[in-house]
């Protein structure tokens, strides 16, 4: 059974059409990102399951049941806010035990499991400190483990990583990974950030527009983008002439990607209009018969100056025909 | 932070000369109230003495008017904390048809001066043929005593996180718990504070008082007839102390809430 | 409550995804108003719109309506039909004098309190610290706060006669100066006590606190930053004050001239103590409402300030001085 259905879910805001008649299925267990630019509807879609907005029209369902209509509180779903938004007259054990607490459980059973949901973040000695003393990513575990203890049926995650540094984030990427995975709950993580939903979920949903632009594995969302927009939005993307790229008949057009051109000396020649050395590669803008295209290359091979000519070539098997859009 | 430090010699004469004539007049007061001088107001007093002090604890007109302030001040309170506190919690969690205009009748009772207040309500009630009574004084009061609950609560409200009301209810609070154990908590000394104030406020208030009373006598109302026509000028020297200390401690506690609050209650972004 | 599984039983706990709705009436009946916006914020400003624009503002417009009735010369007796003939009467010379008096005390008052206000509001926004700013704030809002006629009657202690201010210049040996002062026209008279000069004193004393708070709290609101971006731009003290601070500061400066004016306007207690017998326009109300009788004049009086007061808030909002406040 899948975790959480959308059957032709909008929300709109007076004329603003946040969601849009999206058709979604997570299924049980799976790591689901909603991957989008501000204001394409994601949040919203995770307030839907939520239980913070409700629809305008469609049907929303948890494990088969239906969901429009049915308050938060109602909901075994938990989610981690952006803000963290821990409590801040409580202590960090209280905040854990907030969902315990107002379902009736008694101090002592509530005291127990919140201390157990800290140990299972690494916090196991922070529950008398007070939110506002603990560092970010501290926060976010607390807020983790505040979600947790309840043991909903799905976890949401709204953008948890946004406010930590690069290299925490990265850090709790891994760690979020491998939770989901001992746990076998479904985790749907909304974030704007491409690498983020790729490199941790299982599936991807790209959102525009308030609209579902494509679902898959990250694998199919970057190989094979079903749009101009999802070419583009997930890791650049050269959207030339499908004759150009040699996929198909002019008039439509194809994806290329990047690291998908090399310096190749029986290769085509092109023009370099700017070379920039970003350590892990070489990135060359460069004009192809008047096309421009972007190549990212090796930081080992001899990138060409800017005004020479280089002469560059890709597999056609590695560019991906668009649909008509 | 600032890298001056020091400020302009200029600057510190006037602020500090300033402070100095804003509190010289208050210490004044502690001084009258031990003067041997009972008919005028002679400096430096000729000599010291406490017994005015026993003579006033004596006086049942004046704990008959501190007990009708006292009583009023308490009503008008509780009224300003509720409408205060609920048309905050509009204001600044929704956006509604009207919202400006209720942000501005809740400033209108101060804004406008204390005399068209007073003489609306007094030529209402005349108008009306409602006798006056304790009612009509806390009328009165909690209408002006609303903006300063309503000021306190928006600020704080504004500096409370709507997410933390979205947590509570995804954890599994209802409307109820989510009140009692997230909102009341963020916004409790907040509250006080702005209670603390409300009460200081009615209990001192006169202009709107002098119409709204009739014959009643609260305790301003008490000082005000002395004033005019002084008749026991030490009585109302060891009164005037006694106002000041009372005031004092709200003010010094309603300081100490806030600003604690400041640390404690901030959204967290 | 099944929560007191341990955590690692989550993944296949079979929990409901929705929870059953709670028993309770009064849970019941709020949860229903939450879910309803529009009645929520019906109930909650509801009683607000009750009081303030029923019984309130209903009080005013019997007021306004009253100013245009007139008062039987021979009788005594309120005249109810509409005539402008009172507010006729408003422009007789000792009236008109009266309003002339009152407005050019406000005025006064309010340029007082502002040139008063400002380097305290300065001093405690920019460079008080620590222990110091907590003496500033006391400071300014133990007098706000104090008994308004415990700081009326001081102020009759301070400018008696036989009072201290007298007993100070005699010790200084300036009591010409005091003199001097007092034999001037208009402002001065036989003590400071009763005169104008006593009652612009009082006035300003009593009103000074509302002007230096909302002043301070638009200093405090510039950013340190601001002015030494001007600095670093050229600008010399004197210049970063008057072209970057002064025009931040106006907005606190116009919010607390809202209060030194209206309350000036409106106040018949402190001329009434100490001041010269002439009448404000407060004094004006309160004897014209009670012992003349004459209802239809006395409101016509209060009509006065509430139009002042009009134009000066349309004219404050304008310069956004509400958000000093």
């Amino acid at each position: 059974m899948d975790a959480v259905t959308f059957r032709g879910v909008s929300r709109h805001f007076g004329p603003v059409k946040a969601v849009d008649e999206v058709d979604l299925a997570i299924r049980d267990g799976e790591f689901f990102a909603m991957l989008g630019p501000s204001g394409s509807g994601k949040t919203t879609c995770l307030r839907l399951v939520a239980g913070f907005e409700q629809p305008t029209a469609g049907h929303i369902e948890i494990f088969g049941e239906r969901a429009e209509g049915v308050p938060p509180y109602l909901r075994n779903v938990n989610t981690v806010f952006q803000s963290y938004a821990l409590f801040p007259h409580m202590n960090v054990l209280d905040n854990v035990g907030f969902g315990l607490r107002v379902r009736g459980v008694g101090r002592a059973e509530r005291h127990r499991a919140a201390r157990e949901a800290l140990e299972l973040v690494e916090l196991g000695g922070y529950g008398d400190r007070r939110a506002g003393e603990l560092s970010g990513g501290q926060r976010q575990r607390v807020a983790l483990a505040r979600a947790l203890v309840n043991k909903p049926r799905v976890l949401l995650l709204d953008e948890p990583l946004g406010a930590l540094d690069l290299k925490l984030r990265e850090q709790m990427q891994e760690e979020l990974r491998t939770l989901q995975r001992s746990l076998g709950l479904t985790f749907v993580f909304v974030t704007h950030d491409q690498d983020e939903a790729l490199s941790m979920a299982d599936r991807v949903a790209v959102f525009a527009e308030g609209r579902v632009q494509q679902i898959g594995t990250p694998e199919e969302i970057y190989r094979r983008p079903a749009s101009r927009f999802v070419a583009d939005f997930v890791g650049s993307s050269n959207v030339i002439p499908a004759d150009v790229a040699g996929v198909g008949p002019a008039g439509q057009w194809a994806s290329l990607r990047p690291e998908d051109i090399v310096l190749d000396p029986a290769g085509r020649p092109a023009t370099v209009t700017a070379r920039a050395f970003h350590g892990r590669y070489t990135r060359l803008a460069l004009d192809l018969d008047g096309q421009p295209l972007t190549a990212l290359v090796p930081p080992h091979a001899e990138a060409p100056e800017p005004g020479t000519t280089a002469r560059v070539s890709w597999d056609a098997a590695r560019a991906h025909l668009l649909g008509a859009a | 932070m600032h890298s001056d430090a020091c400020a302009p010699l200029a600057l510190r004469l006037a602020a500090f000369g300033g402070l100095i004539f804003l509190l010289a007049p208050i210490a004044l007061i502690f001084v009258y109230a031990f003067t041997t001088e009972e008919t005028s107001y002679q400096w430096p007093p000729p000599g010291l003495t406490t017994k005015w002090l026993a003579v006033t604890v004596g006086r049942p007109d004046v704990w008959q008017a501190l007990g009708l302030s006292l009583k009023v001040a308490a009503i008008s309170t509780t009224i300003a904390l509720v409408l205060g506190t609920l048309t905050a919690a509009a204001v600044s969690r929704s956006r509604f048809f009207g919202r400006e205009t209720i942000s501005l009748l809740v400033i209108l009772p101060i804004a406008l001066p204390g005399i068209i207040t007073g003489i609306s309500l007094r030529s209402a009630f005349s108008l009306l043929e409602i006798p006056f009574s304790t009612w009509t004084i806390v009328l009165g009061h909690a209408t002006f005593c609303i903006v300063i609950v309503y000021n306190n609560a928006v600020a704080r409200f504004r500096r409370t996180s709507g997410a933390l009301i979205d947590a509570a209810m995804d954890l599994g609070a209802d409307g109820l718990q989510t009140f009692t154990l997230v909102i009341l908590p963020n916004i409790g000394t907040a509250l006080l504070a702005g209670g603390m104030l409300a009460f200081a406020l009615s209990f001192d208030e006169v202009i709107v008082t002098t119409f709204t009373a009739g014959q009643q006598t609260t305790l301003p109302i008490w000082m005000l007839e002395e004033l005019v026509r002084p008749r026991q000028r030490p009585v109302t020297n060891v009164v005037a102390m006694a106002v000041v200390l009372v005031t004092f401690l709200p003010i010094l506690a309603a300081y100490y809430l806030t600003r604690d609050g400041e640390h404690t209650a901030g959204a967290e972004k | 409550m099944t929560q007191a599984a341990p955590l690692s039983a989550t993944a296949r706990d079979p929990a409901p995804a929705i929870f059953a709705p709670r028993g309770g009436l009064l849970p019941r009946l709020v949860d229903w108003i939450l879910r309803h916006p529009r009645v929520f914020v019906f109930l909650m400003v509801l009683p607000i719109t009750l009081w303030l624009g029923l019984v309130y503002v209903g009080s005013l417009i019997a007021l306004l309506i009253q100013s245009f009735f007139s008062i039987d010369e021979f009788s005594g007796l309120v005249v109810r039909e509409f005539t402008l003939k009172t507010y006729g009467e408003l422009l007789r010379p000792y009236n008109f004098d009266i309003i002339l008096r009152t407005v050019l005390m406000a005025a006064s008052v309010t340029v007082a309190s502002a040139i008063l206000a400002f380097p305290i509001a300065y001093f405690a926004a920019r460079y008080a610290r620590g222990r110091w700013k907590a003496v500033f704030y006391l400071g300014i809002m133990l007098p706000l706060w104090s008994s308004y006629l415990v700081k009326v009657y001081a102020w009759k202690l301070v400018l008696a006669k036989e009072g201290i201010l007298t007993w100070l210049f005699a010790k200084l040996h300036l009591t010409w100066l005091l003199e001097a002062v007092l034999a001037v026209p208009v402002i001065g008279g036989n003590s400071l006590s009763v005169s104008y000069l006593g009652t612009f004193i009082v006035f300003t004393y009593i009103w000074l606190p509302y002007m230096i708070l909302p002043v301070q709290a638009s200093l405090e609101r510039v950013p340190a930053t601001l002015t030494e971006a001007a600095a670093d731009l050229g600008a010399t003290p004197r210049q970063n004050f008057r072209l970057v601070i002064l025009p931040l500061a106006l907005p606190g400066v116009v919010a607390g001239s809202i209060f030194t004016f209206s309350l000036t306007l409106g106040d018949y207690i402190i001329p009434q103590i100490i001041g010269s017998s002439r009448l404000f326009i407060g004094q004006a109300v309160y004897t014209q409402q009670g012992t003349a009788g004459n209802i239809p004049l006395a409101a016509a009086f209060t009509v006065v300030p509430i139009v002042i007061m009009g134009i000066y808030l349309w004219a404050a909002r304008r310069m956004g001085a509400f958000d000093a406040l």
